[in-house]
């Protein structure tokens, strides 16, 4: 047997349940994987381990494990807050007098109630801005499966936690493809949700009416697991649907005979990798040996989602942002720190600029001044109002789409993973990286992101189902059908 | 075309209360004029009749009783987290005034 913190929610919930592991082991055999080889990915940035065996413990002591994540440990994203532990978003911001959240974020809070054990933070962007972990303040995240590359991002510390059997699944958040594109490019299971399915309620915000909340797995099944412990309205967050929460794990295997699967034309494009073209379309193929149509359909405005994404995001970025002025938590100028020498503030105002240039990183600095340009008198009608018409555009692309086909297929990212610092001076082409998972966004649509291939340098290929709004269960059939039909999951990186 | 000057830089810089080294002027002024730049697409796309779209959930005016909860966290714990001295459960900034 391989070290147990392989293991899926799945697996490790038959064990935990017939007593073959205890909670304490499973735990145990993580933090020992992390200390292992965590020193060369860098996937992790605040650890809890004493916490999380004393939750192991009493969670083996009261020995009932009802709920399938009773016992499992995870690692969440650094912006998910938590009571008791560090929450920085990876931002000097926070980093100074560490943040430690005095609440918890729903999404923990209902992992708690069910048992499941927390081992800590994983690495992002600096507050979820970016694609690839670069804009940490922790430094970037690397891929377990070619240290060279970077893990994607912004949940890139919770894709290669995951795919590094760091911990049995991880938490993420999704605003342009921060779940899909790391989830591709580690080997792991993702999905981005229909917006509000999952509460954001003590998240940190990047972009509001676009973050949702979701996780990392090892395949489709954990990820069913997952989604009905933490789907739901919440009355703290005035954005989640009370529509019901279907049953996501009966639905798996109802098979996908006779559905309908569009290819968008759009999504096959010049510039895209063969490789991942040829592993999409053989894809598609599997989905029609099990029993799918595949059409070809078009989504005509997707070549404006970049463009309107990036007006959007920054200019709720700026928004978002604003709260941080080292009043009520994080860096203060007035003491020495990491982010630079003490200082004296002449009034608040000179306060709030040197408590947020020393504070924010420049992928930050960049979002919130485009952000406040675009939203500034004379330019909000050419910009952001503009950008909100071509989204109702981008929207009703989807809706005519869904008119005509159950599920959309296409690439979660033009490549598979790419080199640390390939995109270090020209911030236009990390942001064309996200061309294929913004659009969802903007459509409030949910995306899934499964294996589907490696390349010949043995990266991951990342194969992306889009659904129609609240389609979270057609995505997770189709998924789990051509996961059953195919064997990407038994390649593990080698670390 | 958008560009976006030296000058255009430090002015937004100020609106954001950043304060920006040289360098970075020079560096932002390069960025945000090509992402600007990239932006401009949107003005070839026909809108004309398009209502914006502000939000995807359908869902209106969400209401909850206005009570005080106590389950979430308390103004004390609120308060630690600050960098800043608390005095008498405010917390102490810098004069507004100079």
């Amino acid at each position: 047997m391989g070290n147990i913190s392989s293991l899926t929610i799945a697996q490790a919930h038959e064990k935990l349940r017939s007593k073959a592991i205890s909670s304490v082991e499973l735990v145990q055999s993580c933090i020992d994987r992390i200390e292992q080889v965590d020193s060369k990915i860098n996937a992790i940035v605040h650890r809890n381990f004493e916490e999380a065996l004393e939750c192991a413990k009493e969670v083996d002591a009261a020995g009932k494990f009802d709920h399938p994540l009773a016992g499992i440990p995870y690692l969440a994203k650094d912006v998910f807050c938590e009571e008791g532990v560090k929450t920085t978003a990876c931002s000097n911001v926070l980093r100074e007098k560490d943040y430690v959240a005095p609440f918890d974020s729903t999404t923990t809070k209902r992992l708690k109630a069910v048992g499941a054990i927390s081992l800590g933070k994983t690495n992002t962007d600096e507050f979820t801005q970016g694609a690839s972990t670069e804009s940490s303040c922790y430094g970037v995240t690397a891929c377990p499966w070619d240290t060279e590359r970077v893990a994607g991002g912004s949940s890139g510390g919770s894709a290669a936690a995951v795919a590094a059997d760091e911990c049995i699944f991880a938490l993420g958040t999704d605003t342009g493809g921060s779940i899909r594109q790391p989830a591709g490019f580690c080997g792991c299971t993702g999905m981005r949700m229909t917006y509000g399915r999952t509460s954001r309620y003590g998240v940190m915000s990047m972009a509001s009416s676009l973050d949702t909340i979701g996780g990392l797995t090892r395949n489709v099944e954990d990820y069913a697991l997952l989604l009905s412990a933490i789907a739901g309205q919440d009355p703290l967050d005035a954005t989640t649907s009370d529509r019901e929460v279907p049953d996501y794990v009966s639905a798996l295997k109802e098979g996908i005979k006779g559905m309908k699967i569009g290819l968008p034309k759009e999504y096959f494009i010049e510039g895209i990798d063969p490789q991942v073209e040829a592993a999409v379309r053989n894809a598609a193929d599997v989905l029609k040996g099990l029993g799918a149509k595949i059409t070809e359909i078009s989504l005509p405005h997707t070549q404006y989602a970049i463009a309107t994404y990036y007006i959007i995001v920054p200019s709720e970025v700026s928004s978002n942002m604003a709260r941080y002025d080292g009043i009520r938590y994080g860096h203060t100028p007035l003491r020495q720190s990491s982010a630079g020498q003490a200082e004296e503030a002449n009034d608040l105002i000179d306060y709030y600029f040197k408590a947020r240039s020393a504070g924010f990183g420049d992928e930050v600095k960049r979002r919130i001044m485009i952000g406040t340009y675009a939203l500034s008198a004379g330019y909000f009608d050419a910009y952001y109002r503009q950008a909100q018409r071509v989204r109702a555009l981008i929207k009703h692309d989807f809706d005519e789409a869904f008119q005509k086909v159950d599920v959309i297929l296409s690439p979660v990212s033009p490549t598979p993973a790419f080199k640390i610092g390939a995109h270090e001076n020209d911030p236009l082409a990390l942001y064309l990286e996200d061309i294929f998972t913004v659009s969802q966004p903007l459509a409030g649509v949910p995306a899934l992101s499964i294996p589907c291939g490696f390349s010949k340098e043995n990266l991951p290929i990342g194969l992306q189902l889009t659904g129609p709004q609240w389609g979270e269960d057609t995505l997770l059939k189709v998924g789990y059908a051509y996961e059953q039909a195919t064997d990407w999951l038994t390649k593990k990186p080698a670390l | 075309m958008a560009t976006i000057s030296h000058d255009d830089v430090r002015h937004i810089a100020k609106l954001c209360r950043l304060s920006l080294e040289e360098d970075k002027v020079e560096k932002f002024s390069k960025e945000l004029t090509s992402i600007l730049t990239y932006i401009d697409r949107l003005q070839e796309v026909d809108t004309k009749g398009v209502e914006p779209l502000k939000s995807v959930t359908g869902l209106t005016n969400a209401m909850r009783e206005d009570a005080v909860r106590a389950d979430g966290t308390s103004p004390d714990a609120l308060l630690e987290c600050s960098p800043l001295p608390v005095v008498d459960r405010q917390i102490q900034t810098p004069s507004a005034h100079g």
